[in-house]
């Protein structure tokens, strides 16, 4: 090369801004088959995911625990309207990104606090931390921490699934750093070979951790299910009744038809990649325009202007949420350390054999 | 009792346990049409059918993943790789998802699932195509590592290993497939974890598995003839390892030769001497010796790779060295 201008960067794409989101649903929450009651309840699922996360960066900051700390703040659109819009038996599975995904899924306050705490009665008994939520009961698969590593678990749930055919479908979110691994592509060949139900999500939030999206992955996201003949779309996932509606279509077409789909769901997270990140490869502007298009604020300006509830009623439910959150903190820090006898449990272990020291 | 080959019995064994559990599948690169790239999987198709013997893509990363997936939500996979050379590719769905997922959910879940296939070097087949995995395996917790030598117990460790709740890494090897044994037709499992003592002797204790325990027994062969007893152990498991097998024909022997496949850095001989310098320290009259692949990858010239792979005078000098006969 005779200059030091490379031309490995794409010319044709740029970072998504919030003006370009797919348009939002016009339906209503009544078009959505949507309760008042359940609204509420949604909203409520919405803010203690985000005051879950905004006292955990806290504790975080006081020291109270260690390791990694994804923050999910702004994509709970996403979470909380594949929850609704799945049956409560629909396996999920995500990446490290996992605290709204666990919360919505059943994981309460408390389990999750404690397990941020590394504390023994958490979700994952201390022993997942952040990025490992599970509750299998509740059909909550993980929390994952290797980029990608997840997709094949997620087609295996849907292969048990499809082998049993017990009438449930898989979802399985990432980011839009997967999407360049490997693992997709095996994950995608395998799950429309053999016709698996699945609902494969990139949670397009513009950001590799700090390299935007333009500027790691060749051509558009969801044109990656083109060359195995998958069904795809492109959602708002900045808006809560987007997302239960395509979620909800989706989940039908899956179902009903035992073959996957692939859905780029266009997001934003506020935060750094992780508590280390302050983001300075984007422009405060960029996230101030994201903050307008808010999935709570939008909600709740919803909820408001249809006189479903009053504001006091919604001050009302953020304050218990708020009560939640630190009950669920009072209870971690008072919660016990796993026991050091713990560390060789829930694996197996040779018990006879001097690998212990 | 009638002979049957190694591939027969891993065959039957497989057979035997989907016969007994549905939850049992098995999958991988020309299992079904195929009938295996080995004919480990010969009939099994027509006797299943296509949603429990599955042929894969050429996607190791693919089919491992998905095998761990599958167990998490209730099944009982095999997982058969063409060779484990080719598992690398898929590695982290065997060390990280297989190995600590049911660790990371602080026992939610278990993973029963099998990865099997055949293990370590077949032949000029050069470097990628012929490492010995025994030692790498074992190394990560979680997982079961099983690397047996004969049919016979092949059959009774593949079935306990299909049974077992954990992750297992059980190691064939492509020049064992056609090796005959005389096979009970009466159905038995094998301990998993057990040594077994297949030579007694006096004078020197020698630890080899897998394709190596043959070599090792040729060269035990030999050196009967010039008078020296060698007591022959194959592990059988390597993990976990029964070191107290190991320890108790040391006290009586004085002397050990490992003999493994594996190169030599942090290889299974190396933890085996280890074990021994520390739980049978004041019994050895001579320092522990070991014969491996050397810390180089496997050549393909024919000249080459025979002074690359443990051969039976190599064991045979390292018992004269123990012995103090040179």
């Amino acid at each position: 090369m005779s200059n030091n201008k490379s031309d490995l960067k794409s010319k044709t794409s740029s970072i998504i801004r919030a003006t370009d989101l797919p348009k939002p649903t016009r339906k209503t929450h009544k078009g959505l088959k949507i309760s008042e009651e359940q609204l509420l309840e949604l909203y409520k699922s919405m803010f203690l995911q985000r005051r879950f996360e905004e006292r955990s960066m806290q504790m975080y900051q006081k020291g109270k625990f260690g390791g990694f700390l994804h923050l999910y703040i702004g994509q709970e659109a996403v979470s909380t309207g594949s929850a609704f819009a799945l049956n409560d038996d629909d396996d999920f599975i995500t990446a490290y990104r996992d605290h709204g995904m666990g919360l919505v899924k059943g994981i309460t306050a408390k389990e999750g606090m404690a397990e941020l705490f590394g504390k023994k009665d958490g979700c994952s008994r201390g022993k997942g931390g952040s990025m490992h939520f599970f509750d299998t009961e509740k059909h909550f698969w993980g929390g994952h921490g290797i980029v990608g590593a997840h997709l094949p678990l997620g087609a295996g749930l849907a292969f048990a699934n499809k082998y049993n055919n017990n009438g449930r479908i898989a979802i399985c979110f990432f980011g839009d750093g997967a999407v360049d691994q490997g693992s997709l592509n095996e994950s995608f060949n395998l799950a429309q070979l053999w016709k698996l139900p699945i609902i494969y999500v990139v949670e397009n939030n513009g950001y590799s951790m700090g390299t935007a999206v333009h500027r790691h992955s060749a051509g558009k996201l969801s044109d990656r299910a083109i060359p195995y003949g998958m069904k795809f779309d492109v959602v708002n996932g900045m808006d809560l009744f987007s997302v239960i509606d395509k979620i909800g279509e989706v989940a039908e077409f899956v179902r009903e038809k035992q073959e996957p789909y692939f859905l780029e769901v266009v997001t934003y997270r506020y935060r750094g990649h992780s508590m280390s990140d302050p983001a300075s490869y984007r422009t405060k502007e960029e996230l101030e325009e994201y903050k307008k298009i808010d999935p709570i604020e939008r909600l709740k300006t919803y909820i408001l202007e249809k006189d479903i509830a009053k504001e006091k009623d919604l001050e009302a439910i953020d304050e218990e949420v708020e009560q939640t959150v630190l009950d669920a903190i009072e209870f971690a820090d008072e919660n016990d350390f796993p026991d050091e006898k713990e560390m060789y449990e829930d694996v197996y272990t040779d018990h006879d054999f001097p690998f212990h020291s | 009792m009638p002979q049957k080959q190694f591939r027969e019995v891993i065959r039957d064994a497989i057979r035997e346990e989907m016969e007994r559990d549905e939850n049992v599948f098995i999958m991988g690169e020309e299992v079904a049409e195929y009938n295996g790239a080995y004919k480990a999987t010969q009939g099994l198709l027509d006797q299943f059918g296509d949603m429990r013997v599955l042929d894969t893509p050429i996607s190791e990363l693919g089919f491992a993943g998905l095998g761990v997936g599958a167990a998490m939500n209730g099944l009982r996979p095999i997982v058969e790789f063409m060779t484990f050379n080719f598992a690398l590719v898929g590695v982290d769905q065997i060390v990280n998802n297989a190995a600590k997922i049911r660790y990371m959910s602080g026992g939610q879940v278990k993973i029963p699932i099998v990865f099997r296939g055949p293990n370590a070097s077949g032949g000029q087949l050069g470097a990628t195509h012929s490492t010995s995995f025994e030692s790498f395996y074992a190394h990560f917790p979680g997982l079961i590592t099983i690397h047996p030598s004969e049919p016979y117990d092949a059959k009774g460790l593949l079935k306990a290993a299909i049974r077992n709740d954990n992750p297992v890494i059980f190691l064939e090897s492509e020049q064992m497939y056609g090796m005959k044994q005389e096979i009970p037709d009466e159905e038995y499992l094998l301990p998993i974890g057990e040594a077994k003592i297949k030579r007694e002797g006096s004078d020197v204790t020698m630890v080899a598995d897998g394709k190596m325990y043959h070599v090792a027994k040729q060269a035990a062969d030999q050196l009967a003839k010039d008078g020296v007893e060698v007591e022959l152990i194959d592990p059988r498991t390597i993990k976990p390892f029964d070191l107290e097998t190991v320890i108790r024909s040391v006290r009586k022997t004085n002397r050990c030769v490992i003999v493994d496949e594996s190169h030599p850095f942090g290889g299974l001989a190396a933890e085996i001497g280890f074990q021994l310098q520390r739980e049978a320290f004041d019994y050895l009259d001579a320092p522990v010796l070991r014969v491996t692949t050397p810390d180089v990858p496997a050549p393909f010239s024919k000249k080459l790779l025979d002074a690359w792979l443990p051969g039976p005078k190599k064991v045979i000098d390292a018992v004269n060295a123990v012995t103090y006969r040179t």
